[in-house]
């Protein structure tokens, strides 16, 4: 085959990407169908894997397909298991798909869709993709060792302890918000409430039964688990109309946040097996499903978009999460385009499961396509609800008010035309009492997924409301499994962060150590949690960036150790290839960090607001958030937790960058490579590598 | 045919295993009448508890 032959098809499928790209970024007025933006997401995905990552293997870092990787070296058919490419990337996307891209782009949908969609699937294809993948190559070339063990070799001993200090304050707001999202959309849901209640005595059943009746056979207990979950759902519709049990599940937002932090705390110290493995099982399951079936569904419905390409919100005044374009909208939509969290994944599990050095770009490049494609589809299930009904949803009660009249007068004068009777039917549809000011990302993507199961199924309203609450169950159930093992992990990092001074707390197996550490650590989110349910701003206003600003960060960390290998690799010629995601995510978090702090719209810096609060003390004044000078003291006090928060990312990130600066600097004045890999190994011949797992498929 | 498609879900079962943090026991035990025939295996109860065990030891934790 000739060379210009070889590409022909791939040019075809570019020239499609960009036909479907210009469709949907130059309709004006007229509505565009859904599919225009799969097709220009797909197309483009494809040819980025077939040249940029085939250039970031083959020239960036340089894979080597005789190089005994780290499975094949260990291999104890446990930790380190050589593993069958598509098996892994199963693997690899099931721990990195999570809640992330799934609310960032519904909460990004207030500007129109086409700046979400543009960010998503270049800052895939130029930076979350790049960052997986070179993380994965980092970590398997090093036995693979973990992000913080990596910054630690490469960088040194300060930068390492910096990095994981940083690691944990995002954890812990990473806990807050999912908290945070499972609140909104249970608060005065008794179907909800009910249904992700029940979650809990069929994972235990789940859990005994795989314990001590049929250990390691996980196939049918799941299907039968599956099964109770979905009989959860429709006794869930009668529980919330009976007269007596309605108003028991029936609680309110401070309510639920007293009982997840309880559950946080009594799950998280509970034998794995009972609760969080069966659970996890579940969850992982049905997240997997449900993905799925968005994509059949969207496919199979061809729905038209309602919201706007670009809204009069693009200013910045929003009403969802304040802040201008640049560079709040790079920071809300995270996961999707590039998640710093994936870099513990890439160099957690996923590198030890490797069997060849030739698949990381399918494993690490191709798995995070696959997320940002999730978020494309979160994107489009949020865009084709009504934008009125879409932001009488996300926006905060203190400016559309609580009754769907207020709701349906406020949304309309922003121009979003939406009538009192729409918003109730809307809320009558999917079986709930109200659909109003249920910012968090999760009640919306549900109403969009209802819309669009309900297509595929049929069934009317009843498999409407049917369809609503098993989108709500499957993101609080992988919510819940991520609060729980968090925690876990929290604790874990939080004694031995505490173990450095008294080194009794750091006995995992010490009683009174676990359940201090626990306390602590469930305290930590519960407070983030407990000041976002009671803000009048609805929370998420608030605490959504927080989270962008601390997860974009750890990407930049992530990157900045990749940049600092190829220069240790005297390959820092190709090193731009790091640089210029690390560039654009310094600029985005930095900036929004600052803005955090110091803007002057007090929507926006933490300061502001604090000051005209204070302000207002000082006259003896009660402002709105607040109902009493007791509660103004308190928002006040959480201004500054919030800024000293944002200054401590920002501290980290920046002292992140001196040390890799310097450690690049030193790489050039030596003349060889000084990078620390695992000593070359040839990969044994195939009659001896490995066993039935490498094979199959 | 029958060939390929019981490859097909017997992959399919891998992975649904994998994605829960279970490797595939044949191949543990595999391993370990290969490698270290002079020690017994872990039955496939003692496997999967410690392999539930130890994804949950702490560490990165889940994704966002």
């Amino acid at each position: 085959m000739t060379s210009l032959a070889k590409h022909i098809g791939w040019i075809a499928l570019a020239v499609v990407g960009a036909f479907a790209l210009g469709t949907v970024a130059l309709a004006r007025g007229e509505t565009i169908n859904a599919l225009w933006i799969v097709v220009a997401a797909v197309a483009i995905y494809l040819v980025a894997y077939r040249y940029y990552a085939l250039y970031l293997a083959r020239t960036v870092v340089g894979v080597n397909p005789l190089r005994v990787t780290p499975a094949v070296r260990h291999n104890d058919g446990l930790d380190y298991v050589p593993t069958n490419k598509y098996v892994l990337f199963g693997h690899h996307f099931a721990a990195i798909a999570g809640a992330g891209p799934l609310v960032g782009p519904v909460l990004a949908a207030q500007m129109g869709y086409l700046p979400g969609m543009l960010w998503i699937i270049f800052g895939v294809v130029l930076a979350g993709a790049v960052q997986d993948f070179m993380v994965l190559f980092v970590s398997t070339r090093r036995d693979g060792r973990s992000l913080g063990e990596l910054v630690r070799e490469e960088l040194g001993y300060a930068p390492g302890v910096i990095a994981l200090f940083g690691a944990f304050l995002i954890m812990i707001i990473i806990l807050a918000v999912l908290a945070l999202i499972v609140v909104k959309a249970l608060a005065e849901s008794p179907w909800g409430t009910f249904t992700v209640a029940a979650t809990i005595p069929i994972a235990i059943g789940m859990g005994l039964w795989m314990r001590y009746v049929r250990p390691g056979r996980i196939g049918g207990v799941s299907v039968v688990g599956f099964i109770l979950l979905m009989l959860a759902i429709i006794l869930g519709g009668q529980v919330a109309e009976s007269p007596t049990w309605g108003p028991l599940f029936t609680l309110t937002g401070v309510q639920l946040t007293w009982l997840l932090v309880g559950y946080g705390f009594v799950a998280s110290v509970l034998p794995v097996w009972l609760l969080l493995a069966p659970r996890d099982y579940l969850s992982t399951f049905l997240k997997i499903g449900a993905i799925v079936a968005l994509a059949i569904g969207i496919v199979v419905m061809a729905p038209e978009l309602k919201m706007p390409a670009l809204t009069r919100f693009t200013d910045g005044t929003g009403p969802v999460w304040a802040g201008s374009l640049f560079p709040f909208l790079f920071i809300t939509i995270a996961c999707g385009a590039v998640s710093g969290f994936h870099s513990l994944i890439s160099s957690g599990t996923t590198p030890k499961l490797l069997d060849n050095e030739k698949n990381m770009r399918f494993i690490g490049y191709g798995g995070m396509l696959m997320e940002s494609f999730v978020a494309i589809m979160a994107l489009v299930a949020a865009s084709i609800i009504e934008p009125g009904v879409y932001f009488a949803m996300n926006s905060p009660g203190a400016l559309i008010g609580n009754t769907a009249q207020t709701a349906a007068t406020a949304v309309s004068q922003w121009g979003f035309v939406v009538t009192t009777e729409m918003l109730i039917q809307t809320a009558k549809d999917v079986g709930e009492a109200t659909i109003i000011s249920r910012a968090g990302g999760a009640p919306t993507l549900a109403v969009g997924m209802a819309h669009i199961f309900s297509a595929l199924t049929g069934g009317g309203q009843a498999m409407m409301a049917f369809w609503y609450h098993f989108a709500i169950l499957f993101e609080a159930l992988f919510i819940l499994t991520a609060v729980d093992a968090g925690t876990r992990a929290g604790r874990f990092m939080l004694q031995d962060l505490l173990g450095t001074f008294v080194p009794a707390l750091r006995h995992t197996h010490s009683w009174p150590a676990n359940v201090l550490a626990t306390a602590l650590c469930v305290g930590a989110w519960g407070y983030f949690l407990y000041q976002g349910v009671v803000d009048p701003l609805g929370g998420i206003n608030t605490f959504w960036p927080l989270f962008g600003i601390s997860n974009q960060m750890l990407a930049a960390v992530a990157l900045m150790l990749c940049t600092v290998v190829l220069f240790k690799m005297k390959r820092e010629r190709y090193a731009w290839a790091a640089i210029l995601p690390t560039a654009w995510l310094l600029a985005c978090t930095l900036t929004a960090g600052w803005q955090k702090l110091f803007h002057a719209d007090p929507r926006v810096g933490f300061l502001t607001h604090a000051a005209s609060l204070q302000e207002a003390l000082g006259r003896g004044q009660v402002v709105a958030p607040a109902k009493s000078l007791e509660q103004m003291q308190q928002i006040i006090f959480n201004d500054y937790v919030n800024a000293g928060l944002t200054a401590l990312f920002m501290f980290v990130v920046i002292s992140m960058l001196i040390f890799s600066i310097r450690a690049c600097l030193q790489a050039l004045r030596h003349d060889r490579p000084t990078a620390r890999e695992a000593p070359f190994e040839a990969l044994p011949g195939p009659s001896v590598s490995t066993g039935p797992v490498g094979r199959g498929m | 045919m029958r060939k390929e498609l019981k490859t097909l879900a017997h992959g399919l079962r891998q992975m649904a295993y994998l994605m829960v943090g279970l490797p595939d026991y044949e191949a543990y035990a595999d391993h370990m009448r290969r490698a270290h025939p002079e020690r017994p295996p872990m039955s496939r109860g003692e496997f999967f508890r410690e392999r539930q065990a130890a994804r949950y030891r702490g560490g990165s934790g889940r994704c966002c």
